[in-house]
């Protein structure tokens, strides 16, 4: 189970360009770097639901971005806070 | 013919015959979710708010697990994905967009408006949250953080705003009658009037 305060990475991946998938990671926080604010439970993988393939649970956790580090505009101290499910993030050292 | 070129009501009847004749979904189960989704409005949000502003423990319930709170106020959830609470404080403001789609409380403030499903209303909240709330006429000062809210996966979101100033000693029902669905979005905050 990751923590809060976690400094996390969201894969820079993008399986859509291989071949067809249903992802709720979106693609401006690919390659990304946030912070684990809470696990907010764990729900069936949609990646496999959205094919009617048997889908395991999954952790689900609530990543906060820093709204200038993603676009380079906006106020200091304003954030993104985003769904993101465990397999798509990566733990920064 | 692609699906993408397919009559949409023709579709949608041969999606539903398929549906009913492989036995995933009835059409009584169907009409059930529809006349559910059709009673719901705003007014079941603002009624949470305006409880939540007048009751301490609904408000920490609400906060807890917003379905819970929904429930013991008679609003159906069973079957729903999880509600999520964001509340709005002196130092952070919350905005909610789905950037993938248009993921929205229905159970709790009815069906989306227009602007919530447009692509730029979901470019534009994540990007310049503040330039769009301007465009609102809301304004979120310098020093509170205004936090986006993006509705990606399993739970949907609505903002508990802040009871405005002026409103001592009005009851919950005079209280929910201040509160729109923009302001349980994030794009509007409540004033009282």
């Amino acid at each position: 189970m990751r923590r809060a305060g976690e400094t996390v990475r969201v894969r820079d991946d993008w399986p859509e360009t291989r071949h067809p998938c249903h992802i709720r990671t979106p693609h401006y926080l690919r390659g990304r770097t946030g912070t684990v604010v809470r696990h907010l439970g764990d729900f069936p993988n949609p990646e496999d639901l959205a094919f009617a393939r048997p889908a395991a649970k999954a952790p689900l956790y609530h990543v906060a971005f820093a709204q200038q580090a993603i676009w380079g505009q906006g106020a200091a101290g304003d954030e993104l806070l985003v769904e993101i499910y465990d397999h798509w993030l990566e733990s920064v050292p | 013919m692609s699906v993408l070129q397919a009559d949409g009501e023709k579709l949608l009847a041969a999606l539903r015959g398929l549906l009913a004749e492989k036995g995933l979904v009835t059409e009584a189960a169907i009409a059930e979710r529809v006349a559910l989704t059709d009673q719901a409005s705003p007014a079941r949000g603002a009624g949470m708010v305006a409880k939540a502003w007048t009751d301490p423990a609904f408000r920490a319930l609400m906060l807890r697990d917003g379905a819970a709170a929904a429930e013991s106020l008679g609003i159906p959830m069973r079957g729903l994905p999880p509600l999520g609470v964001l509340e709005n404080t002196e130092s952070v403001h919350n905005l909610v967009v789905c950037t993938l789609c248009s993921c929205y409380p229905r159970a709790v403030l009815g069906y989306p408006p227009f602007w919530f499903k447009s692509a730029a209303y979901r470019a534009r909240a994540v990007r310049d949250p503040r330039g769009l709330l301007a465009e609102w006429g809301t304004t979120i000062p310098e020093g509170v953080k205004v936090r986006v809210v993006d509705s990606t996966a399993d739970y949907r979101w609505m903002v508990l705003p802040l009871r405005p100033a002026g409103t001592e000693g009005w009851s919950a029902e005079r209280l929910a009658g201040l509160v729109r669905e923009g302001d349980m979005i994030g794009v509007t905050v409540p004033v009282a009037a």
